[in-house]
């Protein structure tokens, strides 16, 4: 029996997964109008470059980056800009987004690979086709790749960790794009691998996915890959975490405030992964992705390659979502997802799921805290969170830092186990606005 | 990208509403995460009523229907008690949570079948009145309510709380011929008047195990406490290490200071085994010393909480003026509750050297 790795804490929601783990990903036909936001990734938003009236073609940059931590964004049809303004962004601002009338020519730019093969190239030069290219962490934050893949020169990185984890439950995403582009995926792991010119490289997946396993083993079967390792992950949420992963895999821990570089680590999703293949070998930017539209409130849901900037209810109604019952509407998953007003906010570079429920939660009625632990347990940072939230409760944010309210990453695991049902991450995020409000003012006062 | 909007204090299921009192929209808004898992503190609580069953049937069939009358009374003491203070101070009803009846059932295993019933209902309405409601209910008492009940029924009522009747089948002290003395007050009169004969304890073991011997009426029988124990261990709703420490550190300390002067004679060894499954331990350390509100929250913490339990309550029995030390000892170490959770606190992710 292969090891199998693991965290600690975590907790076992129900996968859900099955009604879309075997559906191959259809291509989702483009909309008649798209809004491109110029922020959907962490950093600074990008700045326009085209004008309203301007005609613009398929992966045409609508945006440059407007920083070194930035990424340009790029049109997902061919057509005409019809406004540059203010609109809804599922992360529940208003967002300067660019709007384009889709004219159906389906017309692209022209693609252009990098002048050689990659296995030719300076890192330099891929690091930089990645950037034009607009590639972000696909798996929820997105972080600019290009940034992660280059540290400084004093934190040398000796692994390389591609997470196949998705313990989110119901998403399928990654799942099936492992299933159906397993030879692109793995050429994209060697990429990033001469990039960062990393020692060892592992792919994690958790073994509610044995298909993609038993796939990806077996193309690494081949010699010529003998430095990617296979490693098989407990499922177990949230076992995709960074963090988490970089423990389950590699033993090491990421440094309290620091980054996985700091350890020598650079973990890349698998959209991500296959995105940074499609930059390289074919010059094409990043301006679809797959997305998983499923819940209980979806009649019938569906893996679905997007354009970017989709508006999301062009997608329910595609997977037939029940507008009755529908109570509540997530991009993401169960767990980290968020809840959306508006079904007019477009599909980003992280939007990895769409889920339409049709019950509340928390509808459920709520109990005074009885100290029962589960949380601690659950908490894969190992801290106290009925103790926290207590804190902040009380307003006292000095003593909420003091119990390291900033180094939690709102997975969501105490407040999924808590009997009390308590929402907890609820408090975390009041907590963590609270504590850096203080610190940007302190900041501020020096 | 990330979402500098101010959170609400309060969450909430409600709909954001526009400037003009208007629903924006119909979706529900909450922070993540959407899905919960379905058990609650109810849930808990029921199982812990549940694990308690054995137990009172072992009461009813060592002292009679007079067990499960006490048990009755004192609960709905307990029930009528919160109701009519969460009335009274006209908060949100929560009797639904089975917490009282926990409580009402545990007031009723620490005492003696033979005590009156109203003065059952007297100290569950002193544990849920004072040691819980006073502090803000459910989840707010810093000492156990039911240890704190049987407290103060020592202190008011301290010769019916003492005074036992032998089981149904004529036991006291489980030891033949002898039927003046609960099986501990036995132990620490022969142990003083130099009359302790190893083969007289040895055989009372059986008598301790099954429960056929006087003493509370919840307490006596060693094997339905461990049948209910497991079961709460096997839902995962008491920690191991509680019951494990507790019953562990008695047993390492009553065979360390004997009393005989020897470590491998047959007294020796007996004279532990007859400490955890005389008197109130098996409640205690899996019933009572565990509960959530009251115990220590960080693992580390709940081992330290236990060990204090033990020495404490080999120190009470070993030195004390009682037979019995267990629910001093647990009351004490609810004190230490807060101390402990700040001195145990868990070790961060990201705090730790890394190995290479």
């Amino acid at each position: 029996m292969p090891r199998r790795y693991t965290f600690n804490g975590g907790v076992h929601p129900p996968h859900s997964k099955s009604r879309t783990e075997r559906l191959p990903i259809e291509v989702f036909p483009a909309p008649k109008k798209v809004i491109i936001p110029l922020s959907q990734h962490i950093g600074a938003p990008a700045k326009p470059v085209v004008k309203r009236g301007d005609r613009v073609l398929v992966g045409q940059v609508l945006g440059e980056p407007g920083g070194f931590v930035s990424s340009p964004v790029h049109s997902s049809v061919s057509g005409s800009v019809l406004s540059i303004g203010p609109y809804a962004h599922p992360m529940g601002r208003q967002i300067v987004s660019i709007e384009i009338e889709n004219d159906e020519k389906n017309e692209t730019i022209a693609f252009t690979a990098s002048i050689k093969a990659w296995r030719d190239a300076a890192p330099q030069e891929l690091v930089q086709q990645i950037q034009a290219a607009g590639v972000v962490g696909m798996g929820g934050a997105g972080f600019p790749t290009h940034v992660k893949l280059s540290p400084p020169s004093n934190k040398p990185i000796d692994i390389l960790i591609i997470n196949g984890a998705e313990c989110e439950p119901f998403l399928t995403a990654d799942h099936l794009l492992m299933l159906e582009r397993t030879g692109d995926f793995i050429e994209g792991v060697l990429i990033l691998k001469k990039i960062l010119n990393a020692k060892k490289c592992f792919i994690g997946i958790e073994e509610n996915k044995p298909d993609a396993v038993k796939k990806i083993t077996s193309l690494l079967n081949d010699a010529r890959l003998r430095e990617i390792r296979l490693c098989t992950l407990i499922a177990k949420y949230p076992q995709g975490g960074e963090k988490q992963l970089i423990r389950a895999i590699t033993g090491r821990e990421v440094p309290s405030g620091g980054l996985p570089m700091d350890i020598g680590c650079v973990v890349q999703n698998v959209g991500t992964t296959v995105a940074v293949f499609d930059a390289v070998n074919r010059g094409i930017p990043l301006y679809e992705r797959v997305v998983t539209v499923t819940g209980p409130a979806v009649g019938s849901p569906k893996n679905l390659l997007v354009r970017i900037g989709t508006p999301i209810n062009f997608l329910l109604e595609a997977c037939s979502f029940n507008q009755k019952s529908v109570r509540k509407i997530i991009m993401g998953g169960p767990m980290m997802g968020l809840a959306l007003s508006d079904v007019n906010v477009p599909v980003i570079k992280t939007t990895s799921g769409l889920l339409a429920v049709d019950t509340t939660t928390p509808a459920l009625r709520t109990y005074p805290c009885i100290n029962c632990g589960h949380c601690i347990r659950a908490c894969p940072i190992n801290l106290v969170p009925s103790r926290i939230a207590k804190y902040i409760e009380k307003e006292n944010y000095q003593a909420a830092e003091e119990w390291n309210v900033m180094d939690c990453m709102e997975c969501g695991s105490c407040a999924y186990i808590c009997p009390a049902k308590i929402n907890l991450v609820h408090w975390m995020k009041l907590g963590k606005y609270h504590v850096q409000a203080s610190r940007a003012a302190a900041a501020a006062r020096k | 990208m990330t979402n500098e909007q101010q959170p609400t204090k309060e969450p909430t299921n409600e709909s954001p509403m526009a400037a003009d009192g208007v629903k924006i929209e119909t979706f529900q808004l909450t922070a993540s995460p959407h899905l919960r898992q379905p058990e609650s503190v109810s849930h808990i609580m029921m199982w812990v009523v549940i694990a308690l069953l054995p137990s009172l049937a072992a009461g009813v069939v060592f002292f009679g229907p007079q067990a499960l009358l006490l048990t009755v009374v004192s609960v709905l003491a307990a029930i009528v008690t919160e109701w009519a203070i969460v009335k009274f101070l006209k908060k949100s009803a929560a009797i639904g949570d089975f917490s009282a009846v926990v409580t009402g059932v545990l007031v009723a295993f620490n005492v003696s079948s033979t005590l009156p019933w109203w003065m059952a209902a007297i100290g569950s309405a002193f544990a849920i009145g004072v040691a819980k409601m006073t502090f803000g209910g459910l989840g707010a008492n810093f000492i156990n309510p039911a240890l704190a009940g049987r407290a103060f029924l020592m202190a008011a009522y301290p010769s019916a709380m003492t005074r036992f009747s032998p089981t149904t089948f004529g036991s006291l002290s489980g030891i033949d011929g002898i039927s003046s003395a609960t099986p501990l007050a036995q132990f620490k009169a022969a142990m003083a008047d130099g009359s302790f004969q190893a083969l007289d304890f040895q055989d009372a073991l059986s008598n301790l195990f099954l429960g056929n011997v006087g003493g509370c009426l919840g307490e006596t029988s060693a094997l339905a406490l461990l049948a209910g124990g497991i079961l709460l261990l096997y839902k995962r709703i008491i920690p191991l290490r509680i019951p494990l420490v507790y019953i562990g550190t008695v047993f390492l300390l009553s065979w360390i200071f004997n009393g005989t002067g020897a470590h491998f004679t047959s007294s020796a060894i007996i004279i532990p085994f007859y400490h955890i499954l005389a008197g109130g331990l098996f409640l205690g350390a899996f019933f009572m010393a565990t509960d959530m509100v009251t115990s220590p929250i960080t693992p580390a913490g709940k081992i330290v909480f236990a060990a204090g339990c033990g020495v404490l309550t080999f120190l009470i029995r070993k030195f004390g003026g009682y037979p019995e030390g267990v629910s001093y000892s647990i009351l004490l170490m609810n004190l230490f509750v807060p101390l402990i959770e700040r001195s145990t606190r868990p070790k961060m992710y990201g705090k730790v050297k890394n190995r290479d």
